[in-house]
């Protein structure tokens, strides 16, 4: 087997290209399923009953079942429903943040939990309502427990968001499969895709570790 | 913990930022602007660019190429509609289609009476046939008779597909490309590939080290249409279109640039 680096070399700028929406959209994702994640762990660690049960349905539902079948189903299960097109760039934004969300909300609920049940009744003894008492005492020591969780979380969408290559949409893993079809170059291709999801996670692997440190110091 | 919170502030506004900048290039990345796309003068054609000659990508990423694309293309001259490209898997054609995702599928589609059953076929453009890929040093496999209980890659959602199901005995593993099915052979996981006979020939020639050959003889002659959602009024215009480049000379000069030969008649 032969070896060809110019094909290699000739692909990188295209495949860098992918790369970048790869990047854009497990950014988006990962950024929107940090806002449902908290609102959906505050809600289920709430008590509200018919609040609770439905974000327990949507935890289970979401970690359930697989991330493909989700990108399936909101591209092409829900204009069915809506009776509209579903723009690939929205399906995949959609299907992976929900996601996400999910799986953020569990990392929330472990790390407020993780914090001592008496730190909830010293605030509620002191006078302050059960919201003040998550904002100002619970919530901040429970966002330095879950910043390594959420570090993997990034990594593993970074990962997942390959997934979307299935409809159509030109990530880093769908330029590696589009240039392979015209030069039948799949050993240097596929390499060149490993080596740029490398990079990216391990980027971002560190940049978790620094956060991590510096916060265990303050 | 304010400084963590002014972390992950920055943090989300950075994302939103970059994926400010991002939309935009994934909009450009859709080959056309998106805002059209709800507007009757741009049709929305789908296709699976891993298919040479038929459909790929070219070598800046930029567009497809291939007798699809330049065909579509010309049709849409015709009719003047802007043509925008969607690329998907070969499988998510037809449901794309269903859903309204695409309007038009173009991607070497044999019209069979299975498919006929989902959507609607233009006239044929293309006859195609189905052919059997073997490595170069097997001898043993003279046809596609010679392939019971033996291992047959092909492309998910093909003719070729069906066609290995139905060979007795034999083990079909179903790829989502066709190079993928072709490098199963070539790593002698599989016995044969059965496919469509110009996407083989294509990749014989395109690859240097591909180490294959054809055998037996062209078998299924099938043609391939575009496919459309079930009473589009589209299709006779379509229809039309084609036609007309078909007596233009136009349909002719695309056949000789891709398939090096003028088509039969």
């Amino acid at each position: 087997m032969e070896f060809n680096f110019s094909i290699m070399k000739d692909a990188i700028p295209l495949l860098l290209a992918g790369a970048g929406i790869t990047v854009e959209v497990t950014f988006l994702s990962v950024g929107l399923g940090l806002a449902i994640g908290i609102v959906v762990s505050l809600i289920r660690l709430s008590g509200i009953k018919p609040l609770k049960y439905l974000g327990n349905v949507y935890v289970d539902f979401i970690r359930g079942t697989p991330l493909l079948v989700q990108i399936f189903l909101v591209y092409f299960a829900l204009p069915a429903i809506i009776n509209h097109r579903v723009d690939a760039f929205f399906a995949a934004i959609s299907a992976c943040s929900i996601n996400s969300g999910a799986y953020v909300a569990e990392i929330f609920r472990g790390g407020i939990q993780s914090i001592d049940k008496g730190q909830m009744e010293a605030g509620r003894s002191l006078g302050m309502t059960w919201w003040q008492t998550m904002r100002s005492v619970i919530l901040p020591q429970a966002f330095k427990r879950i910043i390594p969780p959420l570090g993997n979380e990034f990594i593993a969408m970074l990962k997942d968001s390959s997934l979307v290559s299935v409809i159509g949409f030109e990530e880093l893993t769908r330029r590696g499969q589009l240039i392979i079809a015209r030069t039948y170059a799949s050993f240097e291709i596929w390499l060149a895709v490993a080596c740029i999801y490398l990079v990216m996670t391990f980027a971002v692997a560190r940049f978790v570790g620094l956060l991590e440190r510096r916060y265990n110091k303050a | 913990m304010k400084k963590l919170m002014l972390t992950l502030g920055a943090l989300l506004v950075m994302a939103s930022v970059l994926t400010g900048c991002g939309g935009n290039q994934a909009k450009a990345d859709n080959k056309t602007d998106a805002k059209s796309s709800a507007t009757s003068g741009t049709i929305k054609v789908g296709t699976e660019p891993t298919f040479a000659p038929f459909e790929f990508a070219d070598k800046e990423g930029k567009n497809y190429d291939g007798f699809d694309m330049d065909l579509i293309r010309a049709i849409g001259k015709q009719l003047n509609k802007k043509i925008e490209i969607v690329n998907m898997g070969f499988d998510a054609l037809i449901p794309a289609l269903n859903s309204g995702n695409i309007d038009v599928a173009i991607a070497g589609m044999s019209i069979t009476e299975d498919r006929k059953k989902a959507v609607d076929f233009s006239e044929a453009y293309y006859v195609s046939g189905l052919t059997v890929l073997v490595n170069k040093d097997n001898n043993s496999v003279k046809s596609i008779n010679d392939l019971a209980n033996k291992q047959i890659a092909v492309q998910i959602g093909t003719t070729g597909a069906d066609k290995a199901a139905k060979v007795p005995g034999a083990k079909v593993k179903a790829f989502n490309t066709n190079t993928e099915a072709f490098l199963e052979l070539k790593n002698k996981g599989v016995d044969a590939v059965v496919i469509d006979k110009p996407v083989a020939a294509y990749y014989l020639t395109k690859d240097p080290n591909a180490g294959a050959k054809m055998v037996g003889e062209t078998m299924d002659a099938e043609s391939y249409g575009m496919a459309l959602k079930k009473n589009n009024k589209r299709l006779a215009k379509l229809n039309a279109a084609l036609a007309e480049l078909k007596k233009n000379g136009e349909y002719d000069k695309l056949y000789k640039k891709w398939f090096g030969t003028a088509p039969t008649k």
